[in-house]
């Protein structure tokens, strides 16, 4: 599918490089609303740059400003006073939307539903005022492309929620964007369908090459789908990196526990290459003096008690098909989570022996 | 006999005492219309049907208030044409606006329905009863229809567009390189006319059968077919005045329901969207 994609891009498209996207000093402060009276700061000013081609995931929990970062984007939503968007060399801040040449996704699909599948694919078209000829060209196009092929005349109310943002996908994709944005286009729908729109959209991603930014508040489509993600946290950018940066190396606390599960363990005292945590000792090479170090779940190892560096006691076990997440208690404010195959049989209340490969603890500048 | 069929026996009997029920409601209601259209029909209604069947109320009562009918449909088209253009851009201001004040708004909606049409019409004698010209034309009647029916169209319009989401659609339009005007002819308004079919069908006959303002407001030479019939009953014979109603239905009826049909094809249509 992929391969096919590009050709038939290239074939007909004129070689439009992609282009960079800068957000400059971009903050948001909205005014009292009808509920509340005071100010409030959806988004500090940030500073964000994304490579031509590159996709970059806005990754965060409800509320952070990620909707309202990608509605400065697109021009839907003004920055405050002071706040520049760039789109290549062209300063694009003072442009309305409809001038700006982006393509859109919703959550909920925004379809029109006057128009059937093949009207919503060509109404940027039209607009645009292309040759009836051209416009029947380029909607085939769309529809081999999300393969939709023989919905063509069907109105949109008829379609499933996946073809829908299928339809919305091509609809968005046929104007030839400049900057692709998507606002949780996944959320609506079940997990099964999630995942193969996932390595869909993925897919069409890496061959069309569009600056795209990518919003969602899913950490596996954040991992999948973005060559960069930032992490944003109350208003600001929490973090910005690939994926393993973010996931191996996370810069704060909020961000280790945003992305994954991660284990806190508390540094008691050193001694000789062997750090002092609750339940045992870990043996490291090197120690910075870190009072807290961090690892994951799939990091820790189960192993026989006679060789374990720490032991502790299973409070509970959730079994998750590929895997079993254990609770194990050693004597620590919390307890720490385990992730060990699924065919190992445990029992709440049994002792279990674990090791911790030493490459797998960082620690985090923030932490207290 | 079994509890099963008992039981069914019971439920059956409880159907038709709800029939006859509900057949005697509709006589109640039924008999006096059908009686005054009698009445309308009949030479002389205190001798009764026996006196025979005529049309020549019917006749009378068209030469005499031909005018206030002609009258009242214009005024209720003009109605309609000004609670349109108002309204369905006052509903969408409504709807975008994010305001305190909004909300203050729609709420003052209520008002003219509220607000006892005498009422309104008193305010407007008193602003605008100097003006000669305007106070004696059908105009002055308009404003009087418009304020009290504009409600009616701003209401459904406002639904119908908070329920399908047209902000979020327009913004669909708009990131496609739609303009303002273009996304609110291609988008907001083919997406809204099961409201404005139902704000159209309130404002109508609304228009038509208003009294208590028109009342207020007419002159000789601009009574609506409402303030004739009044008329008519107060100073003609029984039979006149059930002619004028007989004419009032046959006018009113048929577009009711060619209305109201439509209504219904349109609702199914977009409900059908919706889901
Ligand atoms: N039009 C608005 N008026 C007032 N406050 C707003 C408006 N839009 C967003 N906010 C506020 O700004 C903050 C950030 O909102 P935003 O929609 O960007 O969050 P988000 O990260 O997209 O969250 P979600 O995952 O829930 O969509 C929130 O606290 C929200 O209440
Ligand atoms: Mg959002």
């Amino acid at each position: 599918m992929a391969t096919n994609i590009v050709r038939n891009e290239n074939s007909n498209r004129p070689a439009t490089a992609p282009i960079s996207l800068r957000l400059r000093h971009c903050g948001r402060t909205f005014p009292g609303t009808r509920g509340s009276h005071a100010p409030h700061v959806a988004l500090q000013p940030l500073d964000l740059d994304v490579e031509p081609g590159e996709t970059l995931v806005l990754l965060g929990p409800s509320g952070c400003g990620k909707t309202t970062t990608l509605r400065i984007i697109s021009g839907l939503e003004q920055p405050d006073i002071g706040g520049q968007v760039w789109f290549g060399e062209e300063d694009v801040t003072q442009l309305p939307i409809e001038k700006r040449d982006v393509g859109m996704v919703f959550q909920n699909y925004a379809l029109f539903p006057n128009m059937n599948v093949e009207a919503n694919i060509a109404y940027g078209l039209r607009i645009r005022g292309l040759s009836p000829d051209d416009i029947r060209r380029r909607v085939g196009e769309m529809v081999d492309m999300v393969h939709l092929n023989g919905l063509e005349r069907r109105p949109v109310h008829e379609l499933s929620g996946g073809q829908k943002q299928r339809v919305a996908l091509a609809r968005a994709l046929a104007v030839r964007p400049r900057v692709l944005l998507f606002d949780e286009p996944l959320a609506a729908l079940d997990a099964k369908l999630r995942d193969r729109l996932r390595v869909d959209i993925g897919q069409l991603l890496r061959s069309l090459g569009i600056t795209s930014v990518y919003v969602t508040h899913d950490q596996a489509e954040a991992m999948a789908l973005g060559d960069r993600i930032a992490v944003m946290e109350n208003g600001r950018i929490a973090q910005l990196g690939t994926p393993r940066e973010i996931y191996h190396h996370p810069g704060s606390a909020f961000v280790a526990d945003f992305i994954g599960s991660v284990n806190r363990l508390e540094i008691k005292g050193a001694e000789e290459g062997q750090l002092m945590v609750a339940g045992g000792r870990l043996s490291v090479a090197r120690y910075h003096g870190a009072s807290v170090l961090y690892c994951r779940p799939e990091d820790i190892e189960v192993c026989p008690v006679t060789q374990a560096a720490i032991t502790g006691r299973v409070l509970q076990t959730f079994f998750l098909g590929q895997s079993q997440r254990l609770f194990v208690d050693t004597g620590a404010e919390t307890p720490l989570q385990v992730e060990s195959p699924s065919r190992e049989q445990w029992l709440p209340g049994q002792t279990i022996g674990l090791s911790i490969a030493e490459e797998a603890l960082f620690s985090i500048a923030d932490a207290q | 006999m079994t509890t099963a069929s008992v039981r069914r026996n019971g439920r059956r009997g409880m159907f038709y005492w709800q029939l006859a029920f509900t057949l005697l409601i509709c006589l109640f209601m039924i008999v006096p219309v059908v009686m005054s259209v009698t009445a309308g029909l009949t030479e002389n209604y205190f001798v009764g049907l026996s006196s025979g069947l005529t049309t020549r109320w019917l006749v009378e009562v068209w030469n005499l208030y031909a005018q206030s009918i002609w009258l009242s449909i214009y005024l209720a088209l003009s109605c309609l044409g000004v609670t349109l253009v108002l309204g369905i851009p006052a509903a969408y201001g409504l709807l975008k606006s994010q305001k305190r004040w909004a909300s203050l708004v729609e709420e003052l909606l209520l008002m003219p329905v509220a607000v006892p049409g005498l009422a309104t019409a008193l305010a407007l004698l008193l602003a605008y009863g100097g003006f000669r010209g305007f106070r004696s034309s059908w105009l002055f009647i308009l404003v009087g229809h418009v304020l009290f029916t504009l409600p009616f169209m701003i209401r459904p319009v406002l639904a119908v567009m908070q329920s399908i989401n047209v902000v979020k659609l327009e913004e669909a339009a708009s990131s496609l390189g739609a303009r303002p005007v273009q996304r609110f002819l291609s988008v907001v308004l083919p997406n809204c006319t099961s409201g404005i079919l139902a704000g159209a069908l309130m404002v109508l006959t609304l228009s038509v059968g208003e009294f208590n303002i028109t009342w207020m407001l007419h002159t000789p030479l601009t009574k609506t077919l409402p303030v004739g019939l009044a008329d008519s009953y107060a100073s003609m014979r029984l039979e006149v005045g059930s002619a004028y109603t007989l004419i009032f239905l046959m006018m009113i009826l048929p577009f009711l329901i060619v209305v109201q049909w439509l209504g219904q094809v349109m609702t199914r249509k977009a409900s059908a969207r919706v889901s």
